[in-house]
C-alpha cells in the first residue's frame, strides 16, 4: 500500500498515512485530486478506480470516506476488507466510533493503525491482537502518569 | 465535544480542536492557529522550563495544525526531548511527530537515532515496537544507514516476543524498499524464510511480506520458501473456519495471509518438486471449489475476503501458465462474476480476464464471453467497469473477432466517456491494422475512428493510415474515393482534411476519371476546407495542390492563381509564406520533367534507403559472416599482388578503400553501409553514392559463408588493388572508452591517441542512422598507406581531415555495437586502431508524447515481469535535475511533464524502431537525492529490450 487518506463528505482530511517517501507539496496535491475524484463519484459505482499508475480502493462509512492507494499487483479486495478491519478496530477501541472521535483523538488513530498496518502491509490481522496492545499502551500510560 | 473514552485527555488540546472546528471561515480559522502558533513558541522559548506533559500537549497541537495543512517550522527539538521522556505517553507522541514530521536532512537526524537506539536495546517489547514503527514510518536513508543491520538480528533472535518480531519484519520490508543496498540478508536469509513456520500466524503475516519483497530482489536466495510456503497455504486453506481463531475473518481461514501467501508463490515458477506441486494444485482447487460452495454468511465481508483469496489464487494460475485444467476453471469463475450483481466483482473479473486472455490455454475459453463483454460495454453505469471492458475486449481480439468487436468500440465510442475516447480510438486503430485482412476496411474503420472521434485521433493514427496506403497499391483507388466521399460532408473533421489532402495529392488521379470526381472539383472540395483549418494542415494541403499540378496539369492556373493570392504570398504565418513562394515559383519555371520528379509519388515506408539496404541483404543472404573480416583480408591479399593499382576510377571509392575502413559486425541486427566518404576539404557531390557503397553485415545464424563473402568481393574487387599486400593485422584491443558518452547524444570525440583524432557526427531517424566519421591527422606528418598506392589521394596530410558516412539500419534489437578498424602507416609502421562505434539501440528512439492517462495506461498493459527491468544504482554525477532531463531526451525519449505523481522523479516515453518492428518503450527514473541513489525501471513490450536499454541508460547517471 503506498497510502491511506480518511476524508470527511465534505472532502476535509481526517488522517493521512504515507508509506512511500514524497513531499510535502506531493501529498498535498494527490489528497487534493483523490478526494475530488472520490467525491465526484456515485454511491453505486464500484470500489476500485484506476488513477494513476494506482488502483484505488475506497469505501465509506458514515460521514467518513477511508481511501487506500494500491500497487498494479495489489489484491482490491483483500485491501477493501482492510479498510473494514480498521474501521472494526476504531469501533472496539473507541465504542461506535464516529467521526468526532477521529478528530479529537487523532493520535491514537494513529495509534491504531501503526499496530494494525506497519510500512503499508498488514502487521497484526486479529482484532484481539491488536487492540489487546493498544490496551497495553493505554495501561502503560496510566500507570507511569501515576508515578 | 465527546468524552475522550481512553487514555489521557489533553484538555488544552481538545478545546483548540473545538475552536478550530468553531471557525466560521478560513480566514478564522489561520487566525485561530497564528494564536497558537505564537503561544506555543512563546512556550518553547520561555525562561520556565516546561513539563513534559506540557510540552506532549504542544506537539501534539502542533501536529494537529501540521496535519490540518498549515506549514510547521519549529517544535522539532521538543519531540525529539519526548522520544528520551521515561513516560510512555509522552514518548508515543514524540514519536508520531517524528513519524509524521521528520526533516531528514535535519540535524536532529542522530539525536532520533540515538533515542531510537535506546529503546530498541530496552528490552521492554513496547518501547522497542515505537522504535521499530518510527523506523519503518520514516523509512530514511540515515535511518537504514543506522539500523539496517539492527533489526535482522532482532527479527531472528530466539529471545524476541511475538509483536516486536512483526514489527521488526516491516520495518525492514519498508528499509529495503527505500535503501534495498543497505539491507544485506546474508546469514539471516535461512532464519528469514523459515519464520513461515512460525506458530504464531501474526508472524507469519508479516514476515510472508517481507519474504516476498526481499524475493523479488533476489529469488534465488529466498527459493526455500516456496516448499514453506505451499505447506502452510494447505494447512490454512484445508483448516476449518474455527481452527484459526482470531485470524478467522468471516467464516474466511487467515484471508490477509492466505492471499500474501499466494503472492509470494507468484514470484517464482510452478514448484519442480512434483510432491509440492501437487499440493499447491490441490489448495489452488480446493480454492476454485470452495467459490461453488453457498456462502456461510451473507456479510459482504465473508464474501469479499473469500474472493480476495480466489483472485489471487487465479492470479497465481495465470502467472504459473502451465495447468490449462485449472487456466479453464479460473476462466469459467470469472465468466459467472461477469454477470454478479456485485458491481466490485464485475470490475475485477473484466480486469482478471484481461490477462487471461494472453494465455494460449484460456484464450478459446475468454473468447466465449465475447457478448457479456460488449453488453458490458453498452450497460455498465460506472465508467470505471467500461473501461475495464474495453480493455478486455482488446486483449481478447484475434483474427476471427476483430471485425465484431472493432465494430462495437467504433459504435461505443460515439457515446463514449470523453476521459477514454483517445484510448479506445488507438486501441481500434491497433486492432484494424493488426487484424486487417483487406484493407479497404482497415481504411473505412480509421475514416469512422475520425468522423465518430476525430478530436481523439492522434497524429499517430493518421500517420499511420497514410503510411498503409501509400505501401499497398490495391487500396490506393479505394482510398482516394472514400475519402473524397468522407469530405462532401459539409462539417468534417480537420484530421479528415490532413488525410484527404495527402491522399488526393498522391492518389486523386486514381479516381479523376469520373467526371464526379475530376481534379477541378477535387481541388475545390478540398480548397473548400482551407480557410477553416489550422496553420499545419493548411501547409499539407499547399503541398497537395502543387501535387495536383503535377497531377493534372489542366488546373495548374487554378491553383497558381490561389497560391498568388496575398493570403497566401503574404501570409503572416512564415511556412505558408514559404510554401507559397516555392510552390508558385517551382510550377513557374520547371519544366513537366523536373515536376514529375519532384513531385513524384511518395516512396514506400520506411524510407527509400532500406529498400536498398533490402536489395543489399537479400543478395547476401544470412549468415555468420563473423570471419568476414578475415575473408576479406584474403581476398584482398589474394588479389593485391596482381590488382593494377590505377584502375582504381573513383575518388569516393579510393578513399572509401584508402581508410582500409573495415566494419566488423559482431551481431546479424544492425546493417552499416559505407556510402559516401569523400575528403572534407574537397567534397564530390554524392547523387548517386549510393551506388558506390558497401554493405557489410554479418549475421550470427548458420550463414552460407560463400555468399557472404561475395558480397563483399563485389564491393571490394576492383579495387583490391588499393590496398597494399600487407600480411592480415591482428587487431589489438577495442577501444571503447568513450563509449558510453555517445549514448545520450551524437556528436563528439570517439577517439583519440597521439596520431589520430575520430570525431563523429550522427543524425537518426526510425530505424534509420547516418554517422558521419571523421579522421584527423594530428600529426604534421602524413599518413602514408591510408592508402599508399592510389594515385588520387593516398595520403592524409598532416593536420587534415577526412570524412567518412556511414548508414545504418537497425534490423532487430541488438546489444552489441559494431567495430571500426582503421589501418595506416605513420612513419614506418602500419598502425591499427579498433573501435567501438557508438551505435546504440536507442538511438533508434523516437520519442512519443502522451498524456498521464495513456502513460499509465499503457505503463500498466506492460506489466508483466519479464517486459520490466529495474535497476538500483548509485549516482556517478552529481543529481542535477536539469542534466538529468537532457540526458533522458538525449536517450531519445520524450519526457513527459507533470505525468509522475513525484515531480521529482523523470518518465519518458517512445518506440524503438528497427526494421521489423517496433517496440514502444516507457521509462520512469526516480532519483533519492537523499540516498543518492537512482531507481529506474523500463517497461517495453520486449525483454531484451528493455534490458538493453536499462543497461544503457543507468550508466548515464
Amino acid at each position: 500500500m503506498q497510502f491511506m487518506l480518511l476524508f470527511s463528505r465534505q472532502g476535509k482530511l481526517r488522517l493521512q498515512k504515507w508509506y512511500v517517501p514524497l513531499s510535502d507539496k506531493e501529498r498535498k496535491k494527490i489528497s487534493r485530486d483523490l478526494v475530488q475524484t472520490i467525491l465526484a463519484r456515485k454511491p453505486k459505482m464500484c470500489s476500485f478506480l484506476e488513477w494513476r499508475d494506482l488502483k484505488i480502493v475506497y469505501k465509506r462509512y458514515a460521514s467518513l470516506y477511508f481511501c487506500c492507494a494500491v500497487e498494479d499487483q495489489d489484491n482490491e479486495l483483500i485491501t477493501l476488507e482492510i479498510i473494514h478491519r480498521y474501521v472494526e478496530l476504531l469501533d472496539k477501541y473507541f465504542g461506535s466510533v464516529c467521526e468526532l472521535d477521529i478528530i479529537f483523538n487523532f493520535e491514537k488513530a494513529y495509534f491504531i493503525l501503526d499496530e494494525f498496518l506497519l510500512g503499508g502491509e498488514a502487521q497484526e490481522t486479529s482484532k484481539k491482537n491488536v487492540l489487546k496492545a493498544i490496551e497495553q499502551a493505554d495501561l502503560l500510560q496510566e500507570v507511569r502518569l501515576l508515578v | 465535544m465527546p468524552a475522550v473514552s481512553k487514555g489521557d485527555g489533553m484538555r488544552g488540546l481538545a478545546v483548540f480542536i473545538s475552536d478550530i472546528r468553531n471557525c466560521k471561515s478560513k480566514e478564522a480559522e489561520i487566525k485561530r492557529i497564528n494564536k497558537e502558533l505564537a503561544n506555543i513558541r512563546s512556550k518553547f522559548k520561555g525562561d520556565k522550563a516546561l513539563d513534559g506533559y506540557s510540552k506532549k500537549k504542544y506537539v501534539c497541537k502542533l501536529l494537529f495544525i501540521f496535519l490540518l495543512g498549515h506549514d510547521i517550522d519549529f517544535g522539532h527539538m521538543e519531540a525529539v526531548n519526548l522520544l528520551s521522556s521515561n513516560k510512555y505517553t509522552e514518548k508515543q507522541i514524540g514519536y508520531l511527530f517524528i513519524s509524521v514530521l521528520v526533516n531528514s536532512n535535519s540535524d536532529l537526524i542522530s539525536l532520533i537515532n540515538n533515542a531510537i537506539k535506546n529503546d530498541l536495546s530496552s528490552r521492554n517489547p513496547t518501547f522497542m515496537n515505537l522504535a521499530l514503527h518510527c523506523i519503518a514510518n520514516v523509512g530514511s536513508r540515515e535511518m537504514a544507514e543506522a539500523f539496517a543491520a539492527e533489526v535482522p538480528r532482532i527479527l531472528v533472535a530466539g529471545d524476541t516476543m511475538d509483536s516486536v518480531k512483526q514489527s521488526a519484519a516491516l520495518c525492514l520490508l519498508r528499509l529495503n524498499r527505500t535503501s534495498p543496498d543497505l539491507v544485506l540478508m546474508g546469514e539471516w536469509t535461512a532464519r528469514v524464510v523459515h519464520l513461515l513456520n512460525d506458530q504464531h500466524l501474526g508472524v507469519v503475516t508479516a514476515a510472508t511480506s517481507l519474504i516476498t519483497t526481499l524475493a523479488q530482489k533476489s529469488p534465488e536466495d529466498f527459493k526455500t520458501s516456496v516448499s514453506l510456503a505451499v505447506a502452510r497455504l494447505s494447512r490454512i486453506v484445508s483448516s476449518a473456519s474455527t481452527d484459526l481463531q482470531d485470524y478467522t475473518y468471516y467464516f474466511v481461514a487467515a484471508p490477509w495471509l492466505s492471499v500474501k501467501l499466494l503472492r509470494l508463490l507468484q514470484c517464482y515458477p510452478p514448484p519442480e518438486d512434483g510432491a509440492i506441486r501437487g499440493r499447491l494444485t490441490e489448495c489452488l482447487e480446493t480454492i476454485l471449489n470452495k467459490a461453488q460452495e453457498p456462502p456461510k454468511s451473507k456479510k459482504v465481508q465473508h464474501s469479499n475476503a473469500k474472493n480476495a483469496v480466489l483472485f489471487e489464487a487465479i492470479s497465481l494460475i495465470i502467472h504459473h501458465d502451465s495447468e490449462p485444467t485449472l487456466l479453464v476453471r479460473a476462466c469459467n469463475q470469472l465468466g459467472q462474476f461477469l454477470q454478479h450483481r456485485e458491481t466490485n466483482l464485475r470490475y475485477l473479473a473484466l480486469e482478471s480476464m484481461c490477462t487471461l486472455a494472453s494465455s494460449e490455454f484460456s484464450h478459446e475459453a475468454v473468447k466465449t464471453h465475447i457478448e457479456t463483454v460488449i453488453n458490458a460495454l453498452k450497460s455498465e453505469r460506472d465508467v470505471s467497469v467500461r473501461q475495464r471492458a474495453v480493455d478486455l475486449l482488446y486483449a481478447m481480439c484475434d483474427r476471427s473477432n476483430a471485425k465484431q468487436i472493432v465494430a462495437e468500440m467504433l459504435s461505443y465510442l460515439e457515446t463514449a466517456d470523453y476521459s477514454i475516447r483517445e484510448e479506445i480510438v488507438l486501441k481500434v486503430a491497433i486492432l484494424a491494422e493488426k487484424y486487417a485482412v483487406d484493407y479497404t476496411w482497415y481504411v473505412d474503420t480509421i475514416l469512422n475512428l475520425i468522423r465518430f472521434a476525430g478530436d481523439y485521433v492522434s497524429d499517430e493514427v493518421w500517420y499511420r493510415v497514410i503510411q498503409i496506403v501509400i505501401n499497398r497499391d490495391e487500396v490506393q483507388g479505394y482510398a482516394a474515393k472514400t475519402v473524397f466521399e468522407a469530405l462532401q460532408a459539409p462539417a468534417c473533421h480537420e484530421n479528415l482534411v490532413k488525410v484527404g489532402g495527402y491522399i488526393l495529392g498522391e492518389f486523386g488521379n486514381l479516381i479523376a476519371g469520373d467526371s464526379r470526381s475530376s481534379p477541378l472539383i477535387q481541388f475545390d472540395l478540398l480548397h473548400s476546407k482551407f480557410h477553416l483549418c489550422s496553420v499545419p494542415t493548411r501547409a499539407l494541403l499547399l503541398s497537395a495542390y502543387i501535387k495536383f499540378i503535377n497531377l493534372f496539369p489542366e488546373v495548374k492556373g487554378t491553383i497558381q492563381e490561389v497560391l498568388r493570392s496575398d493570403s497566401q504570398l503574404r501570409n503572416a504565418d512564415v511556412e505558408l509564406q514559404q510554401r507559397a513562394v516555392e510552390y508558385l515559383r517551382l510550377s513557374s519555371i520547371a519544366s513537366t520533367d523536373i515536376l514529375a520528379t519532384v513531385l513524384e509519388e511518395m516512396p514506400p515506408f520506411p524510407e527509400r534507403e532500406s529498400s536498398i539496404l533490402a536489395k543489399l541483404k537479400r543478395k547476401k543472404g544470412p549468415g555468420n559472416l563473423h570471419p568476414d573480416l578475415d575473408e576479406n583480408r584474403k581476398e584482398r591479399s589474394a588479389n593485391g599482388g596482381t590488382a593494377d593499382h590505377s584502375s582504381t576510377t573513383s575518388n569516393a571509392k579510393v578513399l572509401l578503400l584508402s581508410c582500409c575502413l573495415l566494419i566488423r559486425m559482431t551481431h546479424c541486427f544492425l546493417i552499416v553501409t559505407v556510402t559516401s566518404p569523400k575528403v572534407a576539404a574537397s567534397p564530390t557531390p554524392s547523387t548517386d553514392l549510393l551506388g558506390l557503397g558497401s554493405t557489410i553485415t554479418t549475421q550470427n545464424s548458420a550463414p552460407p559463408a560463400s555468399k557472404g563473402t561475395s558480397l563483399l568481393v563485389d564491393v571490394f574487387s576492383e579495387n583490391i588493388a588499393a590496398f597494399p599486400v600487407e600480411t592480415p593485422v591482428a587487431v589489438g584491443p577495442v577501444a571503447d572508452e568513450n563509449f558510453s558518452r555517445f549514448v545520450c547524444k551524437n556528436n563528439g570525440v570517439l577517439y583519440e591517441n597521439q596520431l589520430l583524432q575520430i570525431g563523429l557526427k550522427s543524425e537518426f531517424r526510425q530505424n534509420l542512422g547516418r554517422m558521419y566519421v571523421f579522421f584527423g591527422n594530428k600529426t604534421s606528418t602524413q599518413f602514408m598507406n591510408f592508402a599508399a598506392s592510389v594515385p588520387a589521394d593516398p595520403t592524409v596530410d598532416g593536420g587534415a581531415q577526412l570524412q567518412q558516412i556511414l548508414n545504418i539500419e537497425c534490423m532487430s534489437d541488438f546489444v552489441d555495437a559494431p567495430v571500426l578498424n582503421i589501418q595506416f602507416r605513420y612513419g614506418g609502421t602500419l598502425q591499427n586502431v579498433a573501435v567501438k562505434l557508438p551505435i546504440t539501440l536507442n538511438k533508434f528512439f523516437q520519442p512519443t508524447e502522451m498524456t498521464s492517462q495513456d502513460f499509465f495506461q499503457r505503463w500498466k498493459q506492460l506489466g508483466a515481469p519479464q517486459q520490466e527491468v529495474q535497476k538500483i544504482f548509485k549516482a556517478k554525477h552529481s543529481m542535477d535535475t536539469e542534466v538529468t532531463k537532457a540526458k533522458i531526451m538525449g536517450f531519445g525519449a520524450a519526457l513527459l511533464d507533470g505525468v509522475d505523481p513525484n515531480p521529482s522523479n523523470f518518465v519518458g516515453a517512445g518506440v524503438i524502431h528497427t526494421k521489423t518492428t517496433q517496440v514502444g518503450c516507457l521509462l520512469r527514473l526516480e532519483p533519492n537525492t537523499q540516498a543518492q541513489m537512482y531507481r529506474l525501471t523500463l517497461r517495453t513490450s520486449r525483454d531484451t529490450v528493455s534490458q538493453r536499454l536499462c543497461d544503457l541508460l543507468s550508466e548515464q547517471f
